[in-house]
């Protein structure tokens, strides 16, 4: 699987590591959620109720496609979440959790 | 000392908070970004590099002298600037916010300057994954330094589809096709009176048009995105009627803004359907007065654009201070620019339409509402029980009630509701807002001031 967007400028940051869907991935300091998933993924999660992909949408905050769940703890929006070293990120709810959407 | 609540630092927010300040009052500044600035002036993360002329262009001596405007009157503890919160809620004079913790803030006077959101008219295809707003792909440019494709088509129309392009361009990404829905006829109709109001700026747009060459093509119709895991090509047709296909792996949509006007409505404004811009905007005076001690500026009370909302922002801080007789800045001049403004964004709306007609005429399986994958179909299979009313058709359509609220299918959802009845849009009326103006995890609502208190 390949990344869907590009690095064009700022490639001079500090690396930081997380997890997603239980693999070790590579971002960069000042990256959001978004894009060190998307940098190495084609897509965030399966959308809800259909059979595409989702990989957000405004990147502002205002459409809700790019919520993800963390291995503990509530779900994120990936767009406006900044990463942080040793993030443990799901495309899906793990088994038995809890929605956690008001 | 009153107590002025403002949300949103973007350009009008920002002008907004100094006019405050500078007539003696401490604002409170509430934004969801970590660094103030809004959309169009939005900042990267700390510790990014690109100079000022990199990120904004021919608009980088504005962006700058308002970050450090603003800046400083937080330094020098005049304005308070709540970053990285969203207000959900507004009512009895209290806002409940969440960041990292939930609070409530009292206010006495209310600004809003909440700013726009792309206009968005669905193109079959357009749920997949990498199907983007422009607004999208250029904060992703700014705030990111990426592209979020390899091959792009940017397609809508708008001042922000050829400054996109541009800007993509010259940070090296490759923009295969930049297709305008609007006709080159209405342009060229609607370019004079652009001119007359804001001569440099009409001007510098024909300029990036331009140096787009033949990647730009107006009066398009869009046929429909082919997709397989994303994106793979644009079908289209040329102003013609040729049939055209483009490749690609991203497609950015936008047909300029929509005015985010979900707080508005949960602090009581009443609304008026807006001809010029096609859509319902707040009902206010010049000065931006929306209500007792309650204004709206910027584009989330009329679609001016950046500069607009610098004045609309001094605009409605002026307006507060008036109704506390306070002194204040002389409205006068602020009320003339923004006239011009006004006559600007009007013949711009002329010149790059809203495609009403490609969307009442959106084939049956066209996804309207990304949220929850409804189609154009069972919208208009509903209509018969709902009758022609926006708010009904929602209820039992579910267009609008998914997670972004209707943002981004409540004008299109309105066109094909209004089409079936035979309608305007604007007799098939306006859908209300509901709080929280954001989803908020339930654990978010129950940790309230404490950290630890969850
Ligand atoms: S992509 Fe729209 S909220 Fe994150």
């Amino acid at each position: 699987m390949t990344g869907r967007v590009l690095r064009l400028a700022e490639t001079g940051r500090a690396a930081l590591r997380f997890r997603f869907d239980g693999e070790e991935l590579t971002g960069l300091a000042g990256d959001t959620v978004l894009t060190a998933i998307l940098a190495a993924r084609s897509t965030l999660r399966a959308a809800e109720f259909g059979p595409e992909r989702r990989a957000g949408f405004c990147l502002m905050g205002a459409c809700q496609d790019c919520w993800l769940w963390q291995e503990d703890g509530p779900r994120l929006r990936a767009c406006s979440t900044p990463l942080r070293e040793g993030m443990r990120l799901r495309s899906a709810a793990a088994a038995g959790w809890p929605g956690e959407e008001a | 000392m009153t107590r002025v609540l403002i949300v949103g630092a973007g350009p009008a927010g920002m002008r907004a908070a100094e006019t405050l300040a500078e007539a003696g009052l401490h604002p409170v500044v509430v934004d969801e970004a970590a660094r103030a600035g809004g959309q169009i002036y939005r900042r990267p993360p700390e510790g990014f590099t690109r100079p000022a002329e990199k990120l904004y262009g021919s608009e980088a001596a504005k962006a700058r002298r308002l970050h450090a405007l603003f800046d400083r009157l937080v330094a020098e503890g005049r304005v308070t600037h709540l970053p990285e919160r969203s207000v959900l809620a507004l009512s009895g004079g209290v806002a409940q916010v969440l960041g990292a913790v939930r609070e409530e803030i009292a206010f006495d006077r209310l600004i809003l300057a909440t700013g726009a959101t792309d206009r968005l008219a669905p193109v079959p295809g357009w749920e997949s994954a990498g199907v983007y707003t422009l607004g999208a792909a250029q904060i992703a440019l700014k705030a990111q330094g990426v592209a979020l494709g390899r091959r792009i088509v940017l397609a809508g129309s708008g001042p922000l589809l050829t400054l996109l392009a541009t800007q993509l361009r010259a940070a090296g990404a490759e923009v295969a096709a930049v297709l305008d829905t609007a006709p080159m006829r209405a342009q060229i109709a609607a370019g004079a009176a652009m001119a007359r109001a804001r001569p440099q700026t009409t001007l510098r747009g024909l300029r990036l048009r331009a140096a787009l060459g033949r990647r730009y093509h107006a009066g398009v119709t869009l046929e429909r995105i082919e997709t397989a895991d994303g994106p793979v090509a644009m079908h289209w047709r040329d102003a013609r009627g040729r049939a055209r296909r483009t490749a690609c792996d991203m497609v950015g949509l936008g047909w300029h803004l929509r005015a985010d006007t979900h707080l508005a409505d949960l602090a009581g404004a009443r609304f008026d359907w807006s001809e010029p811009f096609r859509q319902w905007l707040p009902r206010c005076d010049a000065l931006g007065r929306a209500g007792d001690g309650f204004y709206v500026a910027g584009d989330g009370q009329r679609l001016l654009g950046a500069d607009g909302a610098e004045e609309a922002g001094r605009a409605a801080a002026i307006a507060c201070l008036q109704d506390l007789g306070l002194p204040h800045p002389a409205p006068a001049p602020v009320l003339r620019r923004l006239a011009r403004m006004e006559r600007f964004a009007h013949a711009l709306a002329r010149a790059f339409p809203w495609p009403a007609e490609a969307v009442r005429a959106l084939p049956d399986a066209t996804v309207v509402c990304r949220c929850e994958n409804i189609s154009a179909g069972l919208l208009r299979e509903t209509l018969p029980l709902s009758g022609a009313e926006a708010n009904r058709a929602k209820s039992l359509s579910r267009v609008g009630m998914g997670r972004c609220q209707g943002r981004y299918c409540q004008l299109a959802g309105a066109e094909i509701v209004a089409a079936s009845a035979g309608r305007s849009v604007a007799e098939a009326g306006r859908l209300r807002a509901q709080p929280p103006a954001r989803p908020a995890p339930i654990g978010a609502w129950l940790a309230t001031g404490d950290p630890g208190a969850e």
